[in-house]
């Protein structure tokens, strides 16, 4: 198995972290894997995006045309993955800022209002987590064991007293989401 | 066995310079590579092992302390990125010529000038064909994957040491910033002073008795005996060629068409090979992971099974001349390449295969 995925939104929505979270959980239940972000502007506050691929076998190349998911929190984002997701893949993508929805018939999409149930959580932090809930329900690439394993690996320790935040947070995403087409 | 981490190309080599037993790291900071220093500075070094880290005032300043270091035997590193890069050519020309080893690592960004801050593979001809002035060759390796920034820490060191010469891992951009699972290798200690005069005390500079004193150095006025210098030092680079070619095939066996290709581009080429086949195309991949020593002799017994030779790279084409040297006119040889900080998809890879030798 091997899933090759894009996530992009704006600088400071998590996007890096998210990926980096999935890239642990994947080595947690012994895959290989690679992130592989566009660094520089965008790291300063405009669009970020990273490639993460999960695989049974060795990776190849580490850049991509194609997708089998694109995970996508804001309308350049989109203008710029919608068109990049495999036939029969998925889309997930939160509503809020997007003004023009995906139209693709050939691809799954989803949606998860992240960005309003971060709010009703109060901390606008936890918003990439409930994205990741959210994909993780529509296709389960990781085990939810292997996903606290790789949120303990990837956040510095001073910041694990937000673990329990960050899992309940996945768990709204859970629930959350919805198929749009 | 040591744990499995998650580490950006840059973090991964700058823990195995700590690793190796490196007594010394110069360096300025500069994207796509900066990991690279803050890395050792966050890890402080100089509490694990005694390692010195040191931001010099400029690339040229760091460079001429490699120089130094390396001048009384120590293991000494440096890295940057090309503009960087660029700056240091004068001091890695002088550690050429005084038969100085070292460690350096590019994260190749596009250029020329400032360029940008994205991946590239542009600075073949300077590190390849000389860079600084002089009848000098670098040993270069290039790594292609987290792990690799790693591990040719180690084998760069065995080189530099064993030819005395300066070494170059040519990475890029992408292999700098992109995060793989990595192996570290346990630590080694650092060499003792007594170690380093029973090993290099007939050339380092140590503190020697006057009578049996060494001298670093690339200055010599006489013709006479630079010409004498030049012929040894060519007469090491031949043994290089014959000894330290190392390269990596994929797919070669029956293959219809050969990539040539390095570093990510190698990567990226890889998937090629696999959509390639899926649209019944036999593509076959060779990269060199020595740039210099070139793998000259394999690329050219891969051309008699072959229609076509296409070289990839992210650059207007480089690399592409030594592939053309090699094959000898046996089969066309054609380049392929984004460049400018742009990467091309392993699906342009195979169009540009198409178009050039199938359609």
């Amino acid at each position: 198995m091997t899933e090759e995925i894009i996530i992009a939104g704006f600088g400071g929505q998590g996007v890096l972290s998210m990926g980096k979270i999935l890239a642990y959980s994947g080595i947690m239940q012994d895959q290989e894997v690679s992130w592989m972000p566009s660094y520089g502007p965008e790291m300063r506050g405009g669009t970020a995006n990273v490639t993460v691929i999960l695989s049974d076998e060795k990776i190849s190349s580490p850049v991509l045309r194609n997708f089998d998911t694109a995970i996508v929190l804001n309308q350049p984002s989109m203008n710029k993955f919608e068109e990049t997701v495999k036939p029969g893949g998925i889309l997930l993508y939160d509503p809020n800022g997007i003004l023009h929805p995906p139209t693709r018939k050939d691809i799954r999409i989803y949606k998860i209002e992240g960005a309003l149930e971060a709010s009703r959580m109060k901390s606008s932090k936890t918003f990439n987590m409930i994205v990741l809930g959210a994909y993780l329900k529509i296709n389960p690439v990781v085990k939810m064991e292997n996903v606290l394993k790789g949120l303990k690996k990837s956040l510095p320790e001073r910041h694990h007293h937000l673990i329990p935040l960050n899992e309940e947070a996945i768990k709204v995403g859970l629930e959350k989401v919805e198929k749009v087409s | 066995m040591e744990e499995i981490k998650l580490m950006k190309g840059n973090e991964a080599f700058a823990e195995a310079v700590i690793r190796e037993g490196v007594d010394a790291y110069f360096g300025y900071p500069i994207t796509p590579q900066s990991e690279v220093i803050e890395y050792l500075m966050l890890e402080e070094p100089y509490k694990r092992t005694g390692m010195v880290v040191l931001q010099a005032e400029s690339e040229i300043g760091a460079i001429h302390m490699v120089y130094g270091a390396a001048g009384a035997g120590k293991k000494a590193v440096t890295s940057s990125s090309s503009p960087g890069i660029s700056l240091k050519q004068e001091g890695i020309s002088y550690m050429a010529g005084s038969e100085l080893p070292c460690v350096m690592l590019n994260v190749v960004r596009g250029g020329p000038g400032l360029g940008t801050i994205q991946p590239s593979q542009a600075d073949y001809f300077q590190t390849v064909k000389g860079g600084g002035h002089g009848d000098y060759k670098l040993i270069v390796l290039a790594p292609a994957s987290v792990q690799e920034m790693a591990d040719f820490v180690e084998d760069g060191f065995k080189m530099a040491f064993k030819y005395r010469t300066p070494v170059m891992l040519l990475s890029d951009g992408l292999i700098g910033q992109m995060m793989e699972k990595v192996q570290l290798k346990p630590q080694k200690a650092r060499l003792s002073n007594e170690e380093i005069r029973e090993k290099y005390g007939s050339w380092a500079t140590i503190g020697h008795k006057p009578e049996e004193r060494t001298i670093i150095t690339s200055l010599e006025l006489k013709s006479e005996r630079q010409e004498k210098h030049n012929h040894k030092l060519q007469a090491k680079y031949r043994e290089i060629e014959k000894k330290e070619v190392r390269l990596e095939k994929f797919n070669c066996e029956n293959a219809d068409y050969l990539l040539v290709a390095y570093g990510s581009s190698a990567r990226i080429c890889q998937k090629t090979i696999q959509l390639g086949k899926e649209k019944g195309i036999n593509i076959g991949l060779i990269r060199p992971i020595t740039l210099w020593p070139f793998p000259s002799d394999e690329i050219n017994k891969a051309a008699d099974k072959v229609k076509g030779v296409l070289s990839v790279e992210l650059s207007a084409g480089q690399m592409v001349d030594d592939v053309r040297l090699a094959v000898n006119g046996k089969v066309p040889v054609e380049h392929y390449g984004r460049f400018g900080g742009m990467i091309h998809s392993p699906d342009e890879v195979l169009e540009a295969l198409e178009k050039n030798f199938i359609k």
